[in-house]
């Protein structure tokens, strides 16, 4: 392929690929990102080949391996167009009955269609199945119709029209001020407004400046960042050349995990694919812009996706933050202007070039404009990534899209904004999620994980659990961060043991208020967020513990027992095979009895135990009744010869 | 240079541009209690003892002196309610860890912090301030000690062979604030050489 030199070409060679292309063909696309890869997917696309082959259908039926369509939960999907068949949970057995039935024949597999779990009803096509219809995929759409390892698809759907038009009929000006009117802001978990950053770093003085993408996604369970890298990676580097003409760049890095071996893949051959259409080098598409594009790849410390400690591993140093008060923006890489943006932040860029800021600016609340990726994970029945307008509500989110609680549970708490989010009660559901309202609830958008919880959750393990996270992560450089920390895993570690003193919640409080006060960069001040939420919502439990000794939803294993009833044990032997360090005794019609110093509370006897006995329960560790004698047998039940 | 005027607790200060609030407070006579900071080395901020209230864009916010540089008009208070009840939890927490380190006892006399709420399992009193690892970084350009692990795992810890010959005649590791870098050089270099002797 040779360069690209204007924008005339650029559109003709658009028309070429599309004139090629026959939109009524069949096209069987199927998720190999990620999440899908690891339920199959690659053997399924395997098998999908393979058939094609021994049919002699390759030319006639397109197959298209694309990025995270989203839904994980039920994956490998596959999508078949130009209809929108949409099967779920495919495996390579089923590739042969796909293509024989649905594509040969027109007739639909009922076992593959997704099921709604509410109504029951089998729905065939994409577009209607809840978890899609409630969104709004502005930036995420187009993976389910890209191989990300094929220019040519983003080319087809008018990719880098927003290129051309920014660097052949716009200013940087214009460009800038298109941003900052359309009101972008960062999605890595700040919200600062991108427009005024941009401004910032093309203001700050220095002839060389630098652009880069943040893609050290380290919350856990978050990974719009990663799916979009490996399943668009076009769209982020579209959004960051357009981002470095407005500044004045003309060096940029993306800084990607090295744990995201797909992303760091899928961008390699996105890089030197643009550079071979010329959207990167010298004189791009004639504008006489000059821009190349580095990739770093991450040594895995969520701390370096900080700005300032990532532009220290990115000069070669050690990933740590420095304190920020001459911003990045006037002096990061080797001291000089570099603007930073997340993933999602650059993959909005060429829409809103493309669309312009007044139709960006109608998507979303006063505050917060556009759609917000979230990692949808936890206790709910559709995990996956979704994509909304700012300002849907967590209730719409968590059931209109995600389905609600698995297994009849009751909703307690969500997690927005990763480990430094808070977690939010069922009374908040219907708060409109954008960057202010959860800044206003005590949480965080942050970079968009949700993790909803349901009623077996703790929420002082809860926060424990954040809290351990980010003490392993947090570099340790200044001492109310390291200090705190330790103090607060500590504190809330004898709380979820009984151990608790009834002056720790205010304890608790000074620490958070010394490290949201004093701590050097956004982890510290940010890691109170977990501890506080949940002593301002769930107070109630953090008092349970400490007074009472009590864990009521039944999690710290300190604080709970497992007990067998011997009224209602049948000595069936179940629990007493089951248990995996033989503390329970008894024998066949020998009531069964737990050793409670053997026990470790791991609560298989409950699982195993038959519900018609319904025998094993868990209790209080303060309050278990006394064991029944040894060797007690079982009365024989009325009624039996 | 151009000159600058400031107001550090009401009182107009004068200072050069590119100085720190911590500079231009202690050219005026006044003090702010550090413990990280050493004048031959750059600016560090890890311990936060030196935290300050300053004004900007009507705001009021707390700020490292040590790093924070001075501007035309700057409004800061060394010694406000706010940066009072954040040297003392900090400090009771530095006492958790370093109850025997004399800066940090003398402090915490200052400002009045006498009960310590913390459970002391293992003191170490090392607070990581960075002084001995940033002045032989940065002034004696030896190397001989280093940062070893991350998070709460950090310690200081000297490079035996190169410690062996630089430390003996620089013994700037008596300037440690907390006093405890002499025990871990006997530990990790004189100890050592001792058993290597023998």
């Amino acid at each position: 392929m040779s360069r690209i030199n204007s924008a005339e070409e650029l559109k003709s060679i658009r028309n070429e690929i599309l004139s090629n292309r026959d939109p009524k063909r069949p096209c069987i696309t199927l998720c190999t990102g990620t999440a899908c890869q690891a339920t199959g997917a690659g053997e399924v696309y395997d098998a999908f080949e393979k058939e094609l082959k021994e049919r002699d259908l390759e030319k006639a039926i397109d197959l298209k391996g694309t990025g995270c369509h989203g839904f994980c939960e039920k994956g490998p999907i596959v999508v078949i167009y130009p209809d929108g068949i949409c099967y779920v949970r495919v495996q390579p057995g089923d590739v042969s009955e796909i293509i024989s039935q649905t594509l040969e024949k027109s007739v639909i597999i009922d076992r593959l269609l997704y099921t709604d779990p509410t109504t029951g009803e089998k729905i065939v096509y994409e577009s209607d199945i809840p978890f899609y219809k409630h969104q709004n995929r502005l930036i995420f759409g187009d993976n389910r119709r890209i191989d990300p390892k094929n220019i040519q698809d983003y080319l087809a759907l008018g990719g880098y029209e927003a290129l051309a038009k920014a660097i052949c009929r716009m200013t940087p000006d214009q460009v800038l001020e298109e941003v900052k009117k359309a009101h972008v802001r960062g999605r890595g978990g700040g919200g600062f407004p991108t427009g005024i950053k941009w401004e910032s770093c093309r203001n700050a003085p220095g002839d060389i400046k630098y652009v880069i993408v943040n893609c050290d996604e380290g919350d856990p369970g978050a990974y719009m960042d990663r799916s979009i890298m490996e399943g668009n990676p076009h769209l982020v580097l579209e959004g960051l050349i357009i981002g470095a003409y407005a500044i004045g760049a003309n060096e940029g890095f993306v800084y990607v995990r090295q744990e995201y071996p797909l992303a760091v893949k899928n961008l390699a051959v996105a890089l030197t694919q643009a550079e071979e259409f010329g959207f990167l080098g010298d004189n791009i598409l004639g504008s006489g812009f000059n821009f190349t594009v580095k990739v770093h790849r991450g040594a895995g410390a969520f701390i370096s996706g900080e700005s300032s400690a990532l532009m220290a591993a990115i000069e070669g140093n050690l990933g740590r933050p420095r304190p920020k008060y001459i911003h990045t923006v006037e002096s990061g890489i080797w001291g000089r202007p570099s603007n930073l943006n997340n993933v999602e932040t650059w993959a909005n860029i060429p829409v809103v070039i493309k669309k312009g800021a007044e139709w960006y600016r109608g998507i979303g609340t006063e505050g917060s404009k556009g759609t917000k990726i979230f990692a949808l994970v936890g206790k709910v029945n559709n995990t996956g990534l979704v994509e909304v307008p700012m300002g849907m509500t967590l209730r719409d989110i968590i059931f209109k899209i995600g389905g609600g609680i698995p297994g009849g549970k009751k909703f307690k708490a969500v997690q927005t904004g990763g480990p430094s989010g808070g977690c939010l009660p069922e009374e908040y559901l219907d708060t409109p999620v954008d960057f202010d309202e959860l800044t206003k609830l005590g949480s965080m958008m942050g970079s968009g994980g949700m993790i909803v919880m349901d009623e077996d959750t703790c929420m002082v393990d809860v926060a424990k659990y954040f809290l351990n996270f980010l003490g392993d992560e947090s570099c340790g450089q200044c001492y109310p961060c390291r200090e705190g920390l330790r103090q607060l895993i500590k504190i809330l570690g004898d709380i979820t043991e009984g151990k608790g003193r009834e002056s720790d919640i205010e304890l608790l409080e000074d620490i958070c208020t010394l490290m949201k006060d004093g701590s050097l960069c956004a982890l510290g001040k940010t890691a109170a967020n977990p501890v506080l939420s949940t002593i301002r919502y769930f107070r109630n439990e953090y008092d349970e513990h400490i007074k009472n000794h009590r864990c009521t939803a039944g999690v710290c294993k300190e604080l709970i027992a497992y007990y067998i009833h011997a009224e209602t044990c049948r000595a069936c032997m179940i629990c007493f095979k089951a248990c995996p360090v033989e503390a329970i005794s008894g024998w066949l019609r020998t009531i069964h009895r737990i050793d409670q110093e053997k026990c470790t509370k791991c609560g298989t006897c409950l699982d195993f135990c038959p519900p018609i006995y319904d025998a094993v329960s868990r209790v209080p560790s303060e309050e278990i009744p006394p064991l029944p004698p040894l060797g007690l047998q079982v009365k024989r039940l009325k009624g039996k010869k | 240079m151009s000159e600058i005027t400031l107001k550090i607790n009401g009182k107009s200060v004068k200072a050069k541009e590119g100085m720190t609030i911590l500079e231009a407070a202690r050219g005026a006579g006044i003090t702010i209690p550090t413990l990280c900071h050493h004048k031959k080395l750059a600016p560090y901020g890890a311990c936060r003892l030196c935290m300050v209230e300053i004004v900007k864009r009507g705001r009021a916010q707390l700020v490292v002196s040590c790093v924070y540089q001075v501007a035309e008009g700057l409004e800061v208070e060394t010694e406000s309610l706010k940066v009072i009840r954040f040297r003392k939890l900090l400090l009771e927490l530095m006492l958790a860890n370093a109850p025997e380190a004399k800066p940090i006892q003398r402090y915490a006399k200052q400002y009045g912090v006498d009960t310590v709420r913390y459970e002391i399992d293992v003191p170490n009193p090392c607070i990581l301030c960075g002084r001995c690892v940033r002045y032989c970084d940065e002034v004696k350009k030896a190397n001989a000690i280093g940062f070893v692990g991350r998070g709460q795992e950090q310690k200081v810890m000297f490079l035996a062979e190169v410690a062996a010959d630089e430390c003996p005649t620089c013994k700037k590791y008596l300037a440690c604030p907390t006093q405890i870098l002499q025990s871990i050089y006997k530990s990790q270099v004189m100890l050592r050489d001792e058993q290597g002797n023998q």
